[in-house]
């Protein structure tokens, strides 16, 4: 019962990070209507930032995440001014393809910045633990103060996302250009502002997972980014243009992944070792061959 | 007869094949009705054809499967050179362009799927790992801990395409549920589930990092590791590889192209641009999908059979997602929905390393140690993002379709359009 506890409790903590990576996709997605496959290499950047400014110029932790989501931010907004907004009109699957072309570019960089280091990033969490509840010789359940942080953090931030979208004059532009770009259009809204505002907001958001994807006591590698892979599932799994879909589909790919890592090893050895990186897409297929839509997508109204 | 000027010549002879018919109406509308009807129907005069090769008098010329001339001797130029090509490459060289034309054939096999049936496929190297691991099980040399039967590689490649085929059938139902990005992440999650199966399936795959030898190239009973000789030519191990991929290659890619301007070919056309009108139009959905996936399987089984056997070791590691991209950009800077842009494309995609290796001497920046701006590796797959990019927003049609233009400025000139 201890370790189910335990077990949940770290998974809502990665199962937030994931959550924070799908909505940065479902931001993109809605805007401009593209997968942004490139989200892997923004979020290593934004690690990189962070760890640069971080460990090596001593700068505090959480200026140094600022700086790095502003940096990745300008990134994002850069990529989508050069390479998307050419491909306005052309097949999503063109489009995505795009974005897999800036994925290894950006991969690429990322390898060369790193230069084959493992990385720390000063998070101010480290490996430190909380006592829940007071076993007889040891901690019975025990919460990882990351995992905690990352809840409150992810907690916050979508949180004021989901103000400033139903709420600000801006956030009512950007839905409305996710309704209807042309009809957005003749009302009097500037699309393309509007495509670099959601391109910045999904890449700020993909550096501050990065980031909180790193914060866990241990160090990273530009191979990491491969990580953000895992938002893809929670992104199928609760709809690709949903934000509450992307929430609900990241704690559970969370949770999922951490009842894997703990149960399997010992009720099912035969699946292999390293079974929860892959037990997230298996959740995703069967979801899908029941709700080919995901949990919260919207059906694809098709016109002939 | 032989002492007519050679016009006229030509002219008397048409006119004696298209008999009374044609000297009664060809007054009134020039060749049109003797074209449409009597015993030369369809043919046009050759003096109206020469200097035209686009004027097409029937429908079976238009649908031809290399319908005009220059078409033909291009082909067959090619397959020549390619045929007398291993004999003066050196051995490395020709190995590259047998890993090139395996490529080939999973580029095409995609391309059918994605290209003509619009079905994003992000699990292609999931269908290759089955195929090389059937040919491998089925043409291999048992080792202490992987099986292999030692049969015929002519069984080998039968079942390196069936059974691929056969699981591509089984997923199919799944894949024609969802559609567009949903597919793709979809067939991502087969890729990643496939990998962890490999890995754990040690008696057919070797087990994780360490792999197996692919099928052991014994082909009707001839083993191709050995040197034959025919008549003046020796056939090297390499060159005997070589030309296996070279036969399959012709042999899948006319059977792609051919199914591609067939009724199947024109429905999967009709499934990508508008699935539901296609439904409406009479196009059985569930089918042609299905169809598009379980022939692009068998495709990706044969080419990881023989890629196994080329790369002579493969772990199941090697079946990820980089090689899906790959794939991908394969067909994309190839051309979508074109076979030969596939073949091009796949030539550059497995061509480029070796190039950018060759120039790396002569450019400043790059080094082949640890020591400069970036590594030729780095180098390759920076400028192979790059490229995937450049070509979809500035030439959305590939090389084929830089190769359209250029041959359209000839064609046309001295006008511009």
């Amino acid at each position: 019962m201890a370790t189910v506890a335990s077990t949940l409790l770290a998974g809502l903590g990665d199962g937030a990070v994931y959550a924070l990576i799908a909505v940065s996709f479902v931001i993109i997605f809605r805007a401009t209507g593209v997968l942004n496959f490139a989200q892997p290499g923004l979020l290593i950047l934004g690690t990189y930032v962070t760890s640069v400014l971080a460990v090596d110029r001593g700068v505090p932790f959480w200026v140094a995440a600022v700086i790095a989501v502003l940096v990745v931010a300008a990134i994002s907004m850069g990529i989508e001014r050069v390479a998307i907004r050419p491909m306005i009109g052309r097949p999503v699957f063109s489009t995505a393809l795009v974005t897999v072309g800036i994925f290894i570019v950006l991969l690429i960089l990322a390898f060369r910045l790193f230069a084959a280091r493992a990385r720390t990033i000063a998070d101010p969490w480290q490996l430190e633990q909380w006592c829940l509840v007071q076993g007889e010789t040891l901690c019975a359940v025990s919460l990882y103060q990351h995992h905690a942080g990352k809840i409150a953090v992810v907690a916050v931030v979508l949180g004021l996302l989901g103000v400033w979208l139903s709420r600000s004059r801006v956030g009512l532009a950007m839905r409305a250009t996710s309704l209807d770009q042309e009809a957005a259009l003749a009302q009097g809204i500037n699309v393309g502002r509007m495509f670099s505002l959601s391109w910045a907001l999904g890449g700020g958001l993909a550096a501050l997972g990065g980031i909180l994807l790193a914060a866990n006591g241990s160090v990273v590698q530009a191979n990491d980014a491969l990580f953000a892979l895992v938002a893809l599932p929670a992104l199928i799994l609760g709809g690709i243009d949903s934000l509450r879909g992307a929430v609900v589909g990241g704690l559970v790919i969370g949770l999922v992944s951490a009842l894997s890592s703990t149960y399997q090893p010992i009720h099912a050895p035969w699946l292999g070792p390293n079974f929860e990186n892959v037990a997230p897409y298996l959740v995703m297929i069967l979801v899908l061959l029941i709700r080919p839509y995901g949990l919260f997508g919207t059906k694809e109204v098709q016109r002939l | 007869m032989t002492t007519v000027a050679p016009d006229s010549n030509r002219a008397t002879q048409d006119g004696a094949q298209h008999g009374a018919e044609r000297s009664s109406t060809s007054r009134l509308t020039g060749q049109s009705r003797a074209l449409r009807s009597g015993p030369g129907r369809g043919k046009a005069l050759r003096s109206a054809t020469r200097g035209r090769p686009r004027l097409f008098t029937s429908y079976d010329q238009d649908s031809a499967l290399l319908n005009t001339s220059a078409k033909r001797w291009w082909t067959l130029a090619a397959i020549s050179i390619f045929l007398v090509l291993p004999f003066w490459l050196t051995r490395d060289l020709s190995h590259l362009l047998s890993v090139a034309m395996v490529m080939a054939i999973a580029g095409v096999g995609l391309n059918l799927l994605t290209g003509y049936a619009g079905q994003i496929s992000l699990g292609h190297p999931f269908f290759m790992a089955l195929g090389a691991y059937t040919g491998a099980v089925v043409a291999g040399v048992p080792g202490s801990i992987v099986i292999g039967w030692e049969f015929d590689l002519s069984i080998a490649l039968v079942l390196a395409a069936v059974i691929p085929g056969l699981v591509g059938l089984v997923v199919a139902p799944l894949a024609t549920r969802v559609r567009g990005l949903y597919l793709a992440v979809l067939t991502l999650g087969l890729l990643m589930l496939g990998e962890q199966l490999f890995k754990q399936w040690a008696s057919v795959t070797g087990g994780s990092g360490v792999g197996r030898a692919g099928a052991v190239p014994v082909l009707f009973g001839n083993d191709l590791e050995r040197t034959y000789a025919v008549g003046p030519l020796l056939i090297a191990p390499h060159v005997s590889l070589y030309l296996l991929c070279l036969t399959l290659l012709v042999v899948l890619a006319v059977a792609a192209r051919n199914l591609a301007r067939s009724r199947t070919g024109r429905a999967f056309a009709a499934v990508r641009d508008r699935d539901i009108a296609a439904e409406v139009m009479g196009v059985n959905l569930l089918r042609t999908k299905t169809l598009a996936f379980v022939l692009s399987s068998a495709y990706a089984g044969v080419a990881g059979c023989l890629f196994a056997i080329l790369i002579g070791r493969v772990a199941p590691e090697q079946w990820n997602i980089l090689m899906a991209i790959n794939l991908l950009a394969i067909v994309v800077i190839g051309g979508v929905a074109t076979i030969s842009g596939t073949l091009i494309g796949a030539a550059f995609v497995v061509l480029l390393p070796r190039i950018l290796e060759w120039l790396a001497p002569w450019l400043p920046f790059v080094s082949t140690g640890s020591g400069g701006l970036i590594t030729v590796f780095q180098l390759e797959s920076i400028l192979f993002g790059a490229l995937i990019v450049l070509f979809l927003i500035l030439e959305p049609r590939g090389l084929f379709g830089l190769w359209h233009r250029v041959r359209t400025y000839f064609a046309t000139w001295p006008f511009s359009y």
